[in-house]
C-alpha cells in the first residue's frame, strides 16, 4: 500500500513525492493532511496534502529533509512502498467567496498553500500569492502558484530573486493599499513566518488564517501532543485544525512546543548519519 | 514447560488441600526496575498443576458468573490438574479469544477470584495464573489450533476498533461464518492493549499472536482507518455492503487539569507518554524513532492503573524519583491492588492528599515545577468517597522535569460527530442496550465508548453480547438481507 509513484528532490533537501493512495486521492480536500511512516521504527509523521488527483488516485507530498524521520522518508524511492499512511486527516481549508485573498507562503509552505490557492483561484477569488525563500535556489513550484494567482509576488532574504526581503513587506503593502478589499490571508510556512504574518494583518483586521504543523503521535485527538491555546480554548491541531486564526493563536506556546525534543532530534540524527557511514 | 503431560492419576487418597496459592515467580525488583521485560514470570508445568489441585470442581460455580465472558473455569482447570494443557487452552478460548491477555490483566481479584468458593475459607485459586500458563503453554508449544467455523454466510459486519471488544466480536462472529473486518486507526492492531498496556505487564509479542489467530482465522484486517474521516459508517453499509457495525474505539479523548502551565514541555497526557513508549517503541529510543522526555524527578497525576503504568514506565527510562501524585487518600485509589503494590515495590512514591494547581516552566519551556495544595478528606461526595478538601494555607512546591497527567480519558467525539442517528449520552458516550445496540439501525457498540474507562474484560465482556445480538438480528432478518441488493455472493 501507499507505492511511490515517482519521487524526487525539488531543489536542495526538499523532495517531492507522488504516491498511489486512491483511497486519500478521492476524499482529499485542499486543507488536509496525512500521517506517514517510513519504516516500522519510524515517527509518524503529519505532512500536508500539497495536491492530488482523485481520478489518477494519487496523492502529492513535499516534505524537507532536516531530522531523521524526514530523512528516512527522502530517502525511499520510487517503487517503494510507505510503511504507513493515514488520511485524509484534520479539516479542510474554508473556500470561500473571500473577493480578494493574500496566501503567503515561506518555505516548504509553498507545498501546502498550493491546492488553497487553487480551490480559491476556481472559486472565483482574485489571488495574491506572495512566495518567500531564503535564497533562489531553494524556491519551488513558482510557476505552480503563478498559475492559480493573479498575481504572483516572490521575495529571498538574499535579494538573489524577486524582492529582497520578508513576506511580511510585500503583505504589509498590499494591506495599506486600499484599492485590493483584501477579504482573508492564508500564511502558510515556519511557526515564526506565520506568527509574523499574523501580527502584520491583526491592525487592519483581516481573517488571517495559519496552517499549524505540531508534533502529532496519532492524529485523531487521542493524545494531546499536538495541544494548541487559541484564544480561551486548548485545541488539537489534529482534529481541530490544523488551520486555525492566527489572531488567536498562542504563538509563544506553538514555538516552544516545537522544541520539546531539540536534542533528542539531535541525538537521533547523529546517530542516522554514523549508521549511514557503517553502510 | 517441556515436560509431557502425564496420565490421569488414579484416584488415591487425598492430600490435605493447599491453602495458599502457589507463588507465581516475579523478576527480582532491583533489576526489572531498569528493563521493559515482564515482571511475572508464569507458572511452570508443576506449579500449574499444584495450584490446580487446589480447584474444589464446584457444581455451581461462582467463578463462571463473575467471569464477564464467563469462562468454563472448573472445566479448563480440571484440565489442568490432569495435565491436559492444550485441550484446557482450547476450553479456555471456547468463550475467551485473548487469554493470554486476559490472565495477565484482568482484574481476577473482583471477577472470577472473588467468586470462588474455596475463597471462603482460604486463598482463591489462582485462576488469572492459570488462564496465562495455558495460553502462554499452548502458544510456546505451538499446539494452537483453529476450531471448526461454520460455513460462510455471505453476511459482513464491520468492527471499528482492533482493542479488546473488538477482538472479541470479530472473534465470535468469525466462528458463526459472517465475513468479518476490522478497521482500525493505527498501523498496529490491538487497542488499548498495543498503546496502552506497557510491555512489562503485557508483551506486545503476545497480543500480536492472538491477533493473529484472529487473522488465521480469517478475520480481515484494514489497518490506518479512521472510521468518521477517512470512511463513514454510511460507506460501510452503502458502498462496502457490510450488514452490520460493531463500534468499539474506546475511550481515546485524553483529560486535562485545566491549570496553568499544561502546554510546557515534558507534560504528557498519559495517553501520548504511554502510546509513545509502548506504541511508537520510545522506550527504545534511539533504536526506535519516536522520542520521550526521560525526567529525573518525575509527577504523575492520578491513581489508577494508568497512572501506576506511566509511574512504573518513568521508572524504567531512568527517573530517580517518581510521584504518584493523588488528592483522595490511598483508600481511594482506584488502581488494582496488585499494581499499586508492583509500583511500591520498585520504588513509587505516593503522595497523597496532594492536589496539583498549577505547573511552572524554566526558559526553554520545559515544565521544572508543580505548585501543589495540601488536601484533608472531608464529607462523602455523590461517588460516595470522602470529598478531597484543601487545607488552607498547605500550598507548596515540587520540583519535576515531568508530568504525566493521568486523570482519565473521555470519549473521542471524531466517529460519533460524523454518525448521523447515534444517540450520546450527557458524557457523549454511546446510548446502548444490554444488547449493545445503539439508536442507529445495524450499529452496535461496546467496551469504554459506551462505559466510560473500564477495563479489558468488561470491554471483551460487552463485545461478546454484541456479537450473540448481531448474530440473532442478522439471522431473523432471513437468508437475503433486506438492505443489500445481494449478500456479498461468497461461496
Amino acid at each position: 500500500m501507499s507505492r511511490i509513484l515517482q519521487k524526487f528532490e525539488l531543489v536542495p533537501n526538499i523532495h517531492e513525492m507522488v504516491l498511489d493512495a486512491p483511497q486519500v486521492a478521492a476524499k482529499a480536500k485542499p486543507g488536509h493532511f496525512v500521517i506517514v511512516m517510513a519504516d516500522e521504527r519510524g515517527e509518524r509523521v503529519p505532512l500536508t496534502i500539497a495536491d492530488f488527483d482523485p481520478a489518477a488516485g494519487t496523492i502529492t507530498l513535499v516534505l524537507m529533509a532536516i531530522g531523521t524521520s524526514s530523512y528516512k522518508l527522502a530517502r525511499l524511492s520510487e517503487g517503494d512502498d510507505l510503511y504507513a499512511m493515514i488520511g485524509p486527516l484534520g479539516h479542510p481549508s474554508e473556500i470561500a467567496d473571500f473577493g480578494t485573498v493574500v496566501m503567503v507562503a515561506g518555505g516548504v509552505g509553498t507545498a501546502p498553500i498550493y491546492p488553497i490557492a487553487k480551490a480559491l483561484k476556481q472559486r472565483g477569488n482574485r489571488v495574491i500569492s506572495i512566495q518567500g525563500a531564503r535564497n533562489a535556489e531553494l524556491l519551488f513550484w513558482s510557476d505552480k502558484l503563478a498559475a492559480v494567482s493573479d498575481e504572483h509576488i516572490i521575495t529571498t532574504d538574499d535579494g538573489s530573486q524577486g524582492r529582497k526581503g520578508l513576506v511580511t513587506e510585500p503583505l504589509k503593502e498590499l494591506l495599506q493599499d486600499a484599492d485590493h478589499q483584501i477579504g482573508c490571508i492564508y500564511a502558510i510556512g515556519p511557526a515564526i513566518m506565520m506568527k509574523f504574518c499574523a501580527e502584520t494583518t491583526r491592525p487592519f483586521e483581516i481573517k488571517t488564517v495559519v496552517s499549524l504543523n505540531t508534533i502529532m503521535v496519532d492524529g485523531t485527538g487521542m493524545c494531546g501532543g499536538c495541544r494548541v491555546k487559541v484564544g480561551q480554548q486548548t485545541l488539537f491541531t489534529c482534529v481541530d485544525g490544523p488551520e486555525f486564526d492566527g489572531h488567536l493563536v498562542d504563538w509563544e506556546t506553538v514555538l516552544s512546543r516545537q522544541k520539546i525534543y531539540t536534542e533528542e532530534e539531535k541525538c537521533s540524527l547523529d546517530r542516522y548519519v554514523e549508521e549511514g557511514k557503517q553502510t | 514447560m517441556t515436560s509431557p503431560p502425564k496420565k490421569k492419576k488414579p484416584k488415591k487418597k487425598k492430600k490435605p488441600r493447599q491453602k495458599t496459592r502457589t507463588p507465581m515467580p516475579e523478576q527480582d525488583t532491583e533489576a526489572r526496575g531498569k528493563n521493559f521485560d515482564e515482571v511475572p514470570l508464569g507458572y511452570s508445568v508443576e506449579m500449574a498443576r499444584q495450584e490446580a489441585e487446589r480447584c474444589l470442581i464446584c457444581k455451581k460455580p461462582g467463578c463462571v458468573s463473575g467471569c464477564p465472558v464467563n469462562v468454563d473455569i472448573p472445566g479448563f482447570v480440571e484440565l489442568v490438574a490432569r495435565g491436559e494443557f492444550a485441550a484446557a487452552a482450547r476450553k479456555v478460548k471456547e468463550t475467551n479469544a485473548l487469554p493470554a491477555v486476559c490472565g495477565r490483566v484482568c482484574p481476577q481479584e473482583s471477577q472470577c477470584e472473588a467468586k470462588c468458593s474455596l475463597g471462603k475459607k482460604f486463598e482463591p485459586v489462582a485462576v488469572g495464573r492459570l488462564e496465562r500458563f495455558v495460553a502462554d503453554y499452548e502458544r510456546e508449544n505451538n499446539l494452537v489450533e483453529l476450531p471448526d467455523k461454520q460455513p460462510a454466510n455471505g453476511r459482513k459486519v464491520a468492527v471499528i476498533g482492533a482493542g479488546p471488544s473488538g477482538l472479541t466480536v470479530a472473534g465470535d462472529l468469525i466462528l458463526l461464518g459472517y465475513e468479518v473486518t476490522i478497521f482500525e486507526a493505527f498501523h498496529k492492531p490491538g487497542g488499548v492493549l498495543m498503546y496502552g498496556i506497557p510491555e512489562f505487564r503485557l508483551p506486545k509479542n503476545i497480543v500480536e499472536s492472538e491477533v493473529d489467530y484472529l487473522v488465521q482465522l480469517g478475520v480481515t484486517l484494514k489497518l490506518n482507518q479512521v472510521v468518521g474521516q477517512t470512511i463513514t459508517i454510511e460507506e460501510l453499509f452503502e458502498e462496502e455492503g457490510f450488514d452490520a457495525v460493531f463500534i468499539g474505539v474506546g475511550a481515546g479523548l485524553p483529560m486535562f487539569l485545566g491549570v496553568e502551565g499544561e502546554d510546557l514541555g515534558g507534560v504528557y497526557s498519559a495517553n501520548e507518554y504511554l502510546t509513545r513508549s509502548n506504541l511508537m517503541k520510545a522506550y527504545r529510543f534511539p533504536e526506535y524513532d519516536t522520542p520521550l522526555v526521560r525526567g529525573k524527578n518525575v509527577c504523575v497525576i492520578g491513581g489508577g492503573n494508568v497512572a501506576m503504568d506511566s509511574a512504573r514506565t518513568a521508572l524504567r527510562l531512568g527517573a530517580d524519583r517518581v510521584n504518584i501524585v493523588y488528592r483522595r487518600s490511598r483508600n481511594e485509589l482506584p488502581a488494582r491492588a496488585e499494581e499499586i503494590h508492583h509500583a511500591e515495590e520498585e520504588g513509587v512514591i505516593f503522595r497523597l492528599l496532594t492536589n496539583p494547581l498549577a505547573f511552572e516552566g524554566d526558559e526553554r519551556g520545559m515544565v521544572k515545577a508543580m505548585k501543589c495544595l495540601q488536601m484533608e478528606l472531608g464529607e462523602p461526595d455523590d461517588s460516595g468517597r470522602r470529598r478531597p478538601v484543601p487545607i488552607e494555607g498547605s500550598e507548596f512546591t515540587i520540583e519535576t522535569d515531568l508530568i504525566i497527567v493521568a486523570i482519565g480519558a473521555g470519549a473521542n467525539p471524531l466517529l460519533t460527530k460524523a454518525t448521523e442517528g447515534l444517540q450520546l449520552n450527557r458524557w457523549s458516550y454511546v446510548e446502548a442496550d444490554a444488547s449493545g445496540r445503539t439508536t442507529k439501525e445495524r450499529v452496535w457498540a461496546g467496551g469504554d465508548i459506551v462505559t466510560g474507562s473500564a477495563t479489558v474484560i468488561e470491554a471483551m465482556g460487552a463485545g461478546r453480547i454484541a456479537a450473540r445480538d448481531i448474530h440473532e438480528y442478522i439471522s431473523q432478518s432471513g437468508n437475503t438481507s433486506p438492505w443489500v441488493a445481494q449478500p456479498s455472493g461468497e461461496e
